[in-house]
């Protein structure tokens, strides 16, 4: 694992190991939000940038800090904080210096803490063994698959408008059938490039 | 909100305000842990777990913790919890722990936690929130295993690996990837949502009635 042409861990992240489609994380906001592909795209991006960068600190944080301490243990605290307290930051900056980005994104910035892909990339790099290299890009291909999988919802969803649904599937139900055909057209990728 | 009566804490949290099927919350672990019964069932046990003693503590600290940072307290509180179930599979049961691999961990994201200490720990007593936290952890692992009871007696031929099926079973590989997960969830939505607006529909029937 620790030998991992970075350009393929890149296209593995976005293709084969898309966070969505095959591992499952990030549903919550996928499932809540995706609705228009404009606020969709805003969130993606917000969610690769916090990504890429946290990633990298939690990264730095689990090799200097926690392993020479023997506190292994505490990384889920650890990682959290330091997720929470980043998007905490990028809260501020942005409000600060960029009052229009901050207006377009609104609510979704302090929900990425709990975004379920953040945590998960971050315990993902520590089980799968990642260098430093390794793990910026994965953080980053990760980011961008997310984002490609809920525009592409968003898009979808959008035609689902004037479609007759069956009354009981309305809502999470029929999300889910989407996201899974989906995830069967992105089964099509996985002989590709192959990460456990 | 008024003193919640005990009978209504199991029923909103099993049936009525189901966290998966109903508010479609935690979802991200409901999805990828159900190839199997057993490590559905794992999950399940930790989930109850974390649920019902994070919302004992958030219920015993509700009155010392300020109001701006008691997110920050939450999440706290729930991270120390899973780190103890984290702990205890890996000592007990390592081969469950490397199955469940980073999703153990994300039980600190899951929204059912925080959003039940949220939304009931933080106004109501200890002992009825330990419960609420109980109920509402079997809410979801019911969920999971009747997803994961389709999943693995379709994908896999077996139940809790024991097998069921027969030599001659071929297995639906469909059903133990991604896709399957997907598909079998939104059914199991669909389900619930249709016997409870017949549900709906036959009470509102006999009210109209009673006028």
């Amino acid at each position: 694992m620790t030998d991992l042409n970075p350009f393929v861990l890149f296209t593995a992240s976005i293709f084969t190991s898309n966070m969505i489609l095959a591992n499952f994380l990030g549903m919550c906001s996928f499932i809540a939000v995706s609705k228009d592909i404009k606020t969709s795209l805003g969130l993606g991006q917000a969610v690769t940038f916090v990504l890429t960068f946290t990633t990298a600190i939690n990264y730095l944080l689990y090799k200097y800090v926690l392993i020479p301490m023997n506190l292994e243990y505490l990384r889920y605290i650890v990682f959290i904080v330091s997720i929470a307290a980043f998007v905490q930051l990028v809260e501020m900056i942005v409000e600060r210096h960029l009052p229009t980005l901050y207006h377009a994104l609104g609510i979704f910035l302090p929900l990425i803490t709990v975004n379920c892909a953040i945590l998960g990339v971050s315990l993902f790099m520590v089980i799968r063994k990642y260098s430093f290299i390794q793990s910026l890009v994965f953080g980053f291909g990760s980011g961008v698959g997310w984002t490609m999988a809920i525009v592409a919802l968003a898009g979808l969803k959008k035609r689902l408008n004037d479609s007759r649904v069956p009354k009981g599937l309305q809502g999470a139900g029929i999300t889910l059938i989407i996201t899974g055909l989906m995830a069967l057209g992105f089964m099509g990728f996985s002989g590709m490039v192959q990460i456990s | 909100m008024a003193k919640p009566k005990l009978r209504d804490v199991l029923f909103m949290g099993i049936w009525k305000e189901n966290p998966v099927v109903i508010q479609v919350l935690g979802i991200c672990s409901a999805l990828a842990v159900t190839n199997r019964m057993s490590n559905a069932f794992v999950m399940g046990l930790g989930l109850i777990f974390v649920t019902a003693f994070s919302e004992l503590t958030v219920s015993l600290l509700r009155k010392y913790t300020p109001k701006h940072i008691r997110m920050m307290v939450q999440v706290l509180i729930i991270s120390a919890f899973v780190i103890i179930v984290d702990i205890y599979l890996k000592a007990y049961l390592p081969t469950m722990s490397d199955a469940l691999g980073p999703y153990v961990g994300l039980i600190i994201t899951n929204c059912i936690i925080m959003g039940r200490c949220e939304v009931f720990a933080q106004k109501n007593r200890p002992l009825i929130s330990f419960i609420d936290g109980i109920f509402n952890g079997i809410g979801y692992t019911l969920v999971l295993l009747v997803v994961a009871f389709a999943r693995e007696l379709l994908g896999f031929g077996t139940l809790f690996g024991i097998n069921i099926m027969g030599a001659g079973w071929m297995n639906w590989v469909i059903m133990i990837m991604p896709p399957g997960a997907f598909f079998m969830l939104a059914l199991v939505v669909w389900g619930v949502n249709t016997i409870r607006d017949r549900q709906e529909n036959s009470e509102n029937v006999k009210e109209a009635k009673a006028q």
